[in-house]
């Protein structure tokens, strides 16, 4: 067992940082007040080839593993969890379900310019009425000639904002209940989609996740993924990938606000010396790297073992649940000591806090990982 | 057009420090860069490429480990790398380096050289004008434009003390690059994968003999002798006055003179 990165990894690693530090950490704070995502930035991703990092470039990706992916979501949340999300819905949401589900000729028509850096995708699984009991979906898609009419309105979908592809669940069979459940690639244009405008939100800010109403959509027969009834297994699939760039966003937003505090309290003096001489900072930092570093390491597991072909749901879940847990903890450590100045939106450490606690919640609650973890174990 | 682009790399300044016993750098754990001047030169190399095609190969000399260098500058784009490395060319100061390097661009081929003007570890600017000495080719220093550029001759803006120069000059040439010349791309993910997919030619003593003899190389063909290394007294950054009419500007500078109980 190897604990290093290769060569490569360390590579793009490096890349990712420099990025992150460069192009992202001047503006976050600006996005975060503005609510809004630097159509520029995105622009700038999709060159350096961040949004199809772990896809084959066969189809136009960049050819790298999914450990390589989750360096890039833990550097560019180490600065910016909104870039982070959207990333992460794009890369393991939303072309999954094309990579894995599509036919050939869904590959080269969505899939490739998904990854090549031309397109954007989202993913819209969650309802007003359906979050993490998925199986609760209501929106429909019947079948009328050569098209799908879909109908329906989802909500938080991530990136919908500005994204092009969109992959929509619907009922296909209200009678079947989750198994009556299918897929679909629709595209932005199409008339009767209506995207809301950005839901005011505690974290995330700058991230784009807004309603989305399908009225009489029309979709073509042939951008149904998979087979009628396969959209819940299509869905949990996905997620159960994504979770392993929520793990890694988590990592990102704690180490974040480690290397900050770090900086900090070598600087703030009370009583006479920097606040960092005393035992009780030394301590507390010294706790949480211990937790960032085992949120990592469980992070990298999940991404070898998605990379090896190995069942990684239970270890997407598991990472999921202690980094999330972990990113909450180590923020609100970090706040703690910065004190007053913590709590203002001057440092950065009071947007990573805020940005923390969607990562309980989006992609499967911390209570829904339990639930797949015990279920694992056979309890 | 082939376009050789020399890059050497450097330890991050940022991070050294110099031991004050020993008067030598400390490298322990200071990261390892591409020199700036160097980064510039591949962007300017890829960008004439674009331009007017052909290929751009990278060239070190150095120990095995600037390897990560030359991945760097192929994940950014570059064709080929080429490491020119050996035992041999340990200790050489820049009239031996730039001798290796002539006989190894010699050997490789080139329509077009580019380095950087200096190396921020040395700051000599000597490698790139006496490598384009030894070849005999021509040679602009202090690139900050390429104005026009063809198979036969580029014409560029150098940069001088007082002004500037616009200099037509024929290829095989070679041009020294400053920050001004280009903004280095970033690599791309799958730039990195390819670049570690490739291979790294290593060329050797042995390789280029026909063109070196033993004491024209290493600390034997070096003529400088460093006589001592210090580190610079740091002075505190400047203040930048911007977006001020004259008038204005004239008022700060003169406030901050009496402030300081100069006038």
């Amino acid at each position: 067992m190897d604990f290093k990165l290769t060569k490569t990894q360390m590579l793009q690693q490096e890349l990712f940082r420099k990025f992150a530090e460069t192009e992202i950490k001047p503006i976050a704070k600006d996005m975060d007040e503005a609510e809004e995502y630097s159509a520029e930035l995105l622009q700038k991703l999709q060159k350096i080839g961040a949004f199809g990092i772990p896809y084959s470039r066969e189809y136009g990706g960049q050819g790298a593993d999914v450990l390589t992916y989750t360096l890039c979501m833990e550097e560019m949340s180490k600065v910016d969890a909104s870039t982070g999300i959207t990333l992460s819905v794009h890369t393991s949401l939303c072309c999954p379900c094309i990579n894995e589900f599509g036919t050939e000729e869904q590959k080269q028509k969505y899939l490739r310019p998904l990854v090549d850096g031309s397109k954007i995708g989202c993913f819209g699984l969650t309802e007003p009425g359906a979050g993490t009991d998925a199986a609760g979906v209501r929106t429909e898609a019947r079948l009328e000639g050569d098209y799908y009419i879909l109908n329906g309105t989802k909500i938080f979908t991530t990136n919908s904002g500005f994204a092009d592809t969109f992959i929509v669940f619907a009922l296909t069979d209200k009678s079947k209940g989750p198994k009556g459940m299918s897929a679909f690639i629709v595209e932005r244009d199409s008339e009767g989609l209506t995207v809301g405008p950005n839901i005011e939100r505690m974290g995330i800010r700058a991230a784009s996740n807004c309603e989305v109403v399908y009225e009489n959509v029309k979709v073509p027969k042939e951008n149904l993924l998979g087979k009628e009834g396969q959209g819940y297994k299509i869905a949990m699939t996905a997620l159960g990938g994504g979770r392993i760039g929520i793990g890694a966003q988590s990592v990102g937003i704690a180490q974040g606000a480690i290397d900050e505090a770090l900086k900090y309290v070598k600087e703030r003096k009370q009583g006479g010396k920097p606040i960092g001489k005393y035992q009780n900072t030394q301590f507390k930092l010294a706790e949480c790297q211990t937790k960032v570093d085992a949120a990592r390491l469980m992070v990298w597991r999940a991404a070898t073992a998605k990379d090896n072909h190995d069942n990684y749901a239970p270890l997407a879940a598991m990472c999921k649940l202690f980094a999330s847990e972990t990113a909450n903890e180590v923020t609100r450590v970090c706040v703690q000591l910065f004190g007053g100045y913590g709590y203002c939106r001057e440092y950065p450490v009071e947007r990573a806090m805020r940005d923390a606690k969607i990562t309980e919640i989006y992609e499967g609650t911390s209570e829904a990982m339990k639930m797949i973890i015990s279920g694992s174990m056979k309890v | 057009m082939k376009i050789v682009v020399c890059i050497k790399q450097v330890p991050d300044t940022v991070e050294v420090k110099i031991d004050p016993k020993t008067g030598t750098l400390i490298r322990d754990g200071v990261p390892s860069i591409i020199n700036h001047d160097d980064k510039t030169g591949i962007e300017a190399a890829l960008t004439l490429r674009e331009q007017l095609g052909g290929t751009v190969t990278v060239v070190s000399m150095g120990p095995p480990q600037a390897d990560v260098a030359l991945r760097e500058a192929l994940a950014m784009g570059c064709d080929e790398a080429i490491l020119v490395s050996g035992r041999e060319f340990g200790g050489s100061d820049t009239y031996a380096t730039s001798g290796i390097l002539a006989a190894a661009l010699k050997k490789i081929g080139y329509d077009l050289i580019i380095t950087g003007r200096q190396a921020i570890d040395g700051d000599t600017a000597q490698v790139g004008p006496q490598i384009a000495e030894k070849l005999h080719v021509p040679q602009v220093s202090y690139v900050e434009e390429v104005k026009e550029a063809t198979e036969d001759y580029v014409v560029v803006k150098r940069q001088f003390e007082d002004g500037y120069h616009i200099i037509k000059i024929k290829t095989p040439c070679l041009l020294t690059a400053i920050a001004e010349l280009a903004t280095p791309r970033y690599m791309s993910v799958r730039g990195i994968v390819e670049a570690y997919e490739k291979e790294i030619k290593i060329l050797g003593f042995e390789d280029l003999k026909d063109d070196l003899e033993l004491d024209m190389i290493g600390l034997k063909g070096s003529p400088t002798n460093v006589y001592q290394s210090f580190t610079k007294e740091v002075k505190g950054a400047g203040t930048i006055l911007k977006d001020l009419s004259a008038d204005e500007a004239v008022k700060a500078i003169v406030d901050k003179l009496e402030e300081k109980f100069i006038i």
